[in-house]
């Protein structure tokens, strides 16, 4: 019997990839619904507020997507996932892309058979220390305690970064970040690591945020993006230019705001492109031709989606940085649509 | 006239596997063993034929490849460009830790219990099943998380210690308790340990000695020893002696703070300690009534036939009741040491790395290969249960009615 119960684990695996094969698009229409994996609560980038609404700046990308696909930026499933679940169930189809602050990496892109389709956030990991501990640079943790999320690259880092430096410290592995928190606070750890954006967003949340402080170290280089399924290319071009789309409206300089105006007609070529009034490209990727403009309309091009959930005025207080345009010395650069 | 002869020898027809009954059985076996080996091919075949349609593959060299990550609590040398194979065996060797230490303690604790929720006493009765009945009806990963947030909110953190202001000291000057875990002075062996430790351990066996030779002497002459001081007396004189003879060679590392923690003496981490309590009174519970059930299973007449015969209710309890609990208590105990090893597995929920923390944790998490590592993991798990099972087996039919 005990063989029985092995081999019913493998047929649900078996089961579960043959489930990932079919066109993901047609699933979503059919559904009239899309399933986006996100975090199980990290304020900023994705948290359900008082209402049970979910907010934040991976939301707003799913939101997107559902807009380009559905007409209807309401029209999204969150699935909060760990970071231990999130890839089985992208793998197993349960969500339709994942928006949950994942690093790109080679092995995930190769190995694990997801394809990332761009970048929403430059991150890089970073300390966050009391201030009473007066420490100044993450080199002086020597024999430090860590506080690190297990099931993340960062947990590889930051071995990589001690051994690195020739410095010791023990691990303390927990699972989501309220957790980590509160062993942080409560003094269980002496540093707390993560995507130095995840520091930002849970220093916001603390009664005393200005006692703690941010170690100047980046140890690595974390480009935070969506993903899809390998294999099903269609669905990926058209999360990827969701996101393009979102970028290329603030470098356009549309917003939720002037849209409507916009979408009239303008003397930009690239504009119109972008919001359907000129050539044919929501068409090639099977959807209706303002499927750019409805997804711009459902939380503001990038840089309103950043300045609303992690932009400077909000608790969160993100700097542009590397996230900003290219044309303003940032990463943020969207191919031509064309 | 009726001669008795052997039955006409039938030849076999094929019919004979439904109709009769001497085949019958085997027929229906032969089918379902068939139908049996027929379905797992099957699913096998659909698994594999499904990994390929998603250009996936069952491949288990990530094993040797560097494992890249550090683990808090390691038993055996590893760091972090040692394999996955061998960080899994320090979550191996973490679970089976836990698993030993938690089975120690909650038969202690389950017997005690057990024995005293019979007790004459109104308040130790009660007290005993108050444990009991709270400790049983909540989920064990409560429990673990409810002692593992109270150690953390409750004992002070190493910062605590440092300053002229200090709010916390050590007790003893040699014991630490952080909301970290716990730091106690670690022993240090010098030339001619070795000889103290040897005679300690002849010492044990000088016990042993001791006690069969006053069982016998009772048995023989009826003459009784006293049992509790001279053990005492031969486990622990000699070694003293021989300790102070050779120049004290064993020392103690007290623990001292140095930069963020204590170092030196030895470490019992937080996740151990609270996992390990907490396995130990939830399954303690479990034990008690075990204990319960089987003493009460040993019919009043023995307790007053001993009693009778002028034992003290201690005796009583010892020669008479428990030997004979023990057939009754022994199965069910044996599936309580089974849920132990396997409830450890929730040792992720306070950052223990166990083999479900290692191997089902990290590695599977930073090489994607779910299916190799559950497969392992349900290896595992499996081995020791099932080589737990053997062994406690092999002690329930060394206690069991021996008919002569």
């Amino acid at each position: 019997m005990r063989k029985t119960v092995l081999f019913g684990a493998l047929t649900v695996a078996g089961l579960a990839a043959s489930a990932a094969a079919a066109g993901t698009l047609d699933d979503v229409k059919a559904r009239g619904k899309l399933n986006c994996g996100v975090t199980t609560g990290l304020a900023g980038f994705a948290a359900p507020d008082a209402n049970g609404e979910w907010n934040g700046f991976d939301v707003d990308v799913c939101r997107a997507v559902a807009a380009a696909v559905l007409g209807d930026p309401k029209a999204v499933e969150f699935v909060p996932t760990t970071g231990k679940t999130r890839f089985t169930a992208l793998a197993s189809g349960e969500i339709d892309m994942l928006a949950r602050n994942t690093t790109w990496t080679f092995s995930r892109d190769v190995d694990l058979k997801f394809d990332f389709v761009g970048v929403n956030y430059y991150d890089g990991q970073g300390f966050l220390v009391p201030k009473e501990l007066g420490v100044t640079s993450a080199k002086e943790l020597d024999g430090a305690t860590v506080c690190i999320q297990t099931g993340t690259t960062t947990e590889l880092n930051l071995a990589d970064f001690f051994r690195a430096n020739n410095i010791s410290y023990e691990p303390v592995p927990i699972e989501t970040n309220a957790e980590g928190q509160q062993q942080y606070l409560a003094g269980a750890c002496d540093t707390y690591t993560t995507d130095a954006s995840g520091l930002a967003a849970t220093r916001a949340t603390f009664e005393d945020p200005s006692a703690h402080a941010l170690l100047p170290e980046i140890i690595s280089k974390e480009p935070l993006g969506p993903l899809v399924r390998h294999g099903d290319n269609e669905w990926g071009d058209l999360v990827r230019w969701t996101l393009n789309a979102l970028i290329a409206a603030e470098e356009y300089g549309v917003t939720s705001t002037n849209i409507a105006e916009l979408s009239a007609g303008t003397n930009n070529p690239e504009i119109n492109r972008l919001l359907g009034t000129e050539g044919n490209l929501g068409e090639m990727l099977g959807l209706s031709a303002d499927w750019a403009k409805n997804a711009i309309m459902a939380g503001g091009n990038y840089g309103e989606i950043f300045a609303k959930n992690i932009g400077e005025a909000t608790p969160i207080g993100l700097a542009r940085g590397l996230n900003a345009q290219w044309t303003n010395g940032g990463l943020l650069y969207s191919p031509p649509f064309r | 006239m009726t001669t008795i002869s052997d039955p006409q020898q039938e030849s076999f027809r094929l019919s004979m596997l439904l109709n009769d009954t001497r085949y019958r059985s085997l027929t229906f076996q032969a089918i379902a063993l068939l139908v049996l080996i027929v379905s797992f091919a099957y699913l096998g075949n659909n698994l594999i034929s499904n990994l390929r349609a998603a250009g996936l593959n069952i491949s288990f060299e990530f094993l040797g490849s560097p494992a890249g990550y550090d683990i808090n609590q390691t038993l055996i040398d590893y760091n972090s460009q040692s394999t996955n194979a061998r960080a899994a065996m320090v979550g191996i060797i973490n679970t089976l830790l836990v698993a030993f230490l938690a089975c120690v303690t909650a038969t202690v604790l389950g017997v005690l219990a057990g024995v005293l929720r019979l007790s004459n006493n109104w308040l130790v009765r009660k007290l005993m099943s108050f444990y009991v009945e709270i400790f049983r009806n909540i989920p064990v990963l409560i429990w673990i998380i409810i002692i593992f947030t109270i150690m953390t909110a409750v004992l002070p953190g190493p910062r605590d210690f440092r300053g002229d202001d200090a709010t916390a000291s050590m007790v003893l000057g040699s014991f630490a308790f952080t909301n970290r875990g716990i730091y106690v002075p670690a022993p240090i062996w010098g030339a001619g340990s070795g000889i103290v430790v040897a005679i300690f351990v002849a010492s044990i066996a000088g016990v042993f000695a001791y006690r069969r030779y006053a069982t016998k002497l009772l048995y023989d002459t009826g003459r009784l020893l006293p049992m509790f001081w001279p053990s005492v007396a031969i486990l622990l004189l000699p070694t003293i002696v021989a300790f102070y003879l050779l120049g004290r060679p064993i020392g103690l590392d007290y623990p001292e703070l140095k930069g963020f923690n204590f170092a030196g003496g030895i470490k019992i981490g937080g996740p151990l300690i609270a996992l390990w309590f907490a396995l130990s009174i939830y399954t303690g519970a479990f034990i008690a009534e075990n204990v319960r059930a089987g003493i009460q299973s040993v019919s009043k007449g023995q307790t007053e036939a001993a009693s009778a015969l002028g034992l003290r209710p201690g005796r009583v309890m010892n020669l008479v009741v428990l030997p004979q609990a023990l057939r009754v208590i022994i199965p069910p105990l044996i599936s309580q040491y089974l849920n132990i090893t396997k409830n450890s597995s929730l040792a992720i929920a306070v950052g223990y790395a166990d083999i479900t923390a290692t191997l089902g944790g990290i590695t599977l998490n930073q090489t994607g290969r779910a299916i190799e590592c559950v497969l392992l993991l349900m290896l595992f798990y499996l081995t020791i249960s099932l080589s737990i099972s053997a062994i406690m087996n092999v002690y329930n039919n060394s206690m069991k009615l021996k008919e002569r």
